[in-house]
């Protein structure tokens, strides 16, 4: 199939200046409206003329979804607030740097000056064969063409598939699980809902066309990041927050994670007291790992509960034709979250 | 009802106040080669992963294929074409002159453009934010070490000059 880029088709741009308006537009529009965010993911679908929408509503001119501000006892970040932006803000860097290293991971400078943080975390799969336009489960047909016996599944999942066996991309979407944050929902009739970020994202058992809750109309306005999860939470008491941060990928610069992981982890002395842990790049959803959070709580911080902790967080794995490397890599990224390997700093 | 794609933007592109009339659909870069007739920033990848055709929208560096030219409205825009003063070289421009930061010359626009973005934020880099701001830029000539001579070389007359 011929992939054109370059140039794109024509559309109607819809550049409204607050939540209400982009939503009547959508209104309008109904399937065939497109949700424009920093327009990195979106583009690349419209220069392939994979998807063909008739409007396209630019959220870059709402203010009130942009900026950082305090929120409780922690941060809300607006859904438009840029990737750059994220990384270079104070609080973000002291209490959250879980996120600071996982935005800082996607894509290049260009890409993060320009990409916003709900776009990283709403954005498509990159299984090619659902990106060139094939016909598949996803795109609303009856196979999936990375699950044949020739497919070329390398880059795909080993676990919760179903009939689709594409992954999440998305770099902050797994910090963003790890610290439990909460995604703000505003729905078409205006109604706004507070979901946990581990429920935002959803599976092909779920709806196997889409990567997240939002259905047509929908909007994601804004993240919270609650202050259980920062840095200095654990203060009282000798306890302390740990982070760790990690993304394989085939190339260091704009390309996408084959196995990330994320984790958040209140030590007192050598005890986890509690954990959280998130991992992407192996199902259609960033998965969090309760089982593993379960096992590792109360248990020394040391290889023993490491190897324990990434041997039960593999169970279950199901690897393709071609994906099987990635079953002792999310074990070793598992192993390496629960143990640590080097300085927490970024 | 005004025809939704299409639209006339004002915008600063190379300190000169500008209008363009643009199709919705278009990026800012079919906008600056047609109707300006600046080609520095090049378009390669088409995808962002290159950055041959970065450019300074607020002083910030994006990738100029994914970016429509509908957005630039209002923006201050510049490319490689507005760093010159009429004959005198940017410092930046001469530092990759001096140390032949380049060979072919067709990624260095975006990467003279990624530097001045670097050296906004930080006037005297260390190799790693060399190295971490220019990630995004691709040289298929490999000129890398000459690049990044050619950044340190400019921060230094950059730092002389001001």
């Amino acid at each position: 199939m011929a992939v054109i880029r370059d140039v794109m088709p024509a559309f109607e741009l819809f550049q409204p200046a607050s939540i209400a308006d982009a939503q009547a537009v959508l209104a309008r529009y109904g399937a065939d409206a497109w949700v424009l965010a920093g327009g990195l993911d979106s583009l690349d679908w419209l220069k392939d003329r994979i998807k063909r929408p008739q409007a396209v509503v630019d959220l870059g001119g709402i203010v009130e979804l942009k900026g950082i501000r305090p929120w409780e006892n922690g941060l809300e970040i607006g859904a438009m607030t840029t990737l750059t932006e994220v990384v270079t803000h104070p609080v973000i860097r002291d209490r959250y740097a879980i996120l600071l290293d996982a935005a800082e991971a996607a894509a290049s400078p260009q890409i993060r000056n320009q990409g916003t943080i709900g776009g990283n975390a709403s954005q498509d799969t990159r299984c090619w064969y659902y990106r060139a336009g094939w016909p598949c489960y996803r795109a609303g047909g009856n196979i999936c063409y990375a699950d044949t016996p020739e497919a070329i599944n390398r880059e795909h999942a080993i676990l919760d598939a179903d009939r689709c066996v594409a992954v999440n991309p998305s770099d902050t979407a797994p910090a963003l699980i790890a610290l439990d944050a909460r995604m703000v929902v505003r729905g078409a009739s205006g109604r706004e809902r507070v979901l946990a970020a581990e429920e935002y994202f959803v599976g092909p058992a779920v709806d196997i066309t889409r990567m997240t809750v939002l259905q047509p109309g929908d909007l994601l306005t804004a993240i919270r990041l609650p202050g259980d999860w920062a840095a200095s939470a654990g203060g009282s008491g000798g306890a302390e927050v740990q982070f760790y941060f990690e993304k394989t990928r085939d190339r260091q610069v704009w390309d996408f994670a084959l196995v990330s992981v994320a984790s958040a982890m209140v030590l007192r002395g050598s005890a986890i007291e509690r954990a959280r842990i998130a991992v992407n790049g192996v199902a259609a959803r960033p998965l969090r790992l309760a089982a593993v959070e379960e096992l590792v709580r109360g248990r020394p911080r040391n290889e023993a509960t490491a190897v324990m902790a990434a041997n039960r967080a593999i169970e279950g794995a199901q690897p393709l034709r071609f994906n099987a490397y990635k079953v002792p890599l999310m074990r070793n990224l598992v192993k390496r979250a629960i143990r640590g390997t080097q300085a927490w700093t970024s | 009802m005004s025809d939704a794609t299409r639209r006339t933007i004002a915008f600063t592109l190379n300190g000169r106040r500008v209008t363009a009339d643009v199709k919705t659909h278009e990026t800012i870069l079919e906008v600056l080669q047609r109707d300006f007739g600046l080609f520095g920033a090049r378009e390669s990848c088409g995808q962002g992963l290159c950055g041959c055709c970065t450019l300074l929208v607020d002083g910030t560096a994006v990738s100029g294929c994914l970016y429509l030219a509908a957005f630039a409205a209002g923006a201050e825009l510049v490319t490689v074409e507005g760093l010159a003063r009429g004959d005198e070289l940017h410092p930046i421009q001469r530092a990759f002159v001096e140390k032949s930061g380049f060979q072919c010359g067709f990624c260095t626009p975006g990467f003279i453009l990624m530097t001045a973005e670097l050296l906004s934020r930080h006037p005297r880099p260390t190799n790693e934010e060399i190295r971490h701001y220019l990630s995004g830029n691709l040289c298929r000539c490999a000129a890398y070490p000459d690049i990044i001579e050619a950044v340190k070389r400019a921060a230094e007359l950059q730092a002389d000059r001001t």
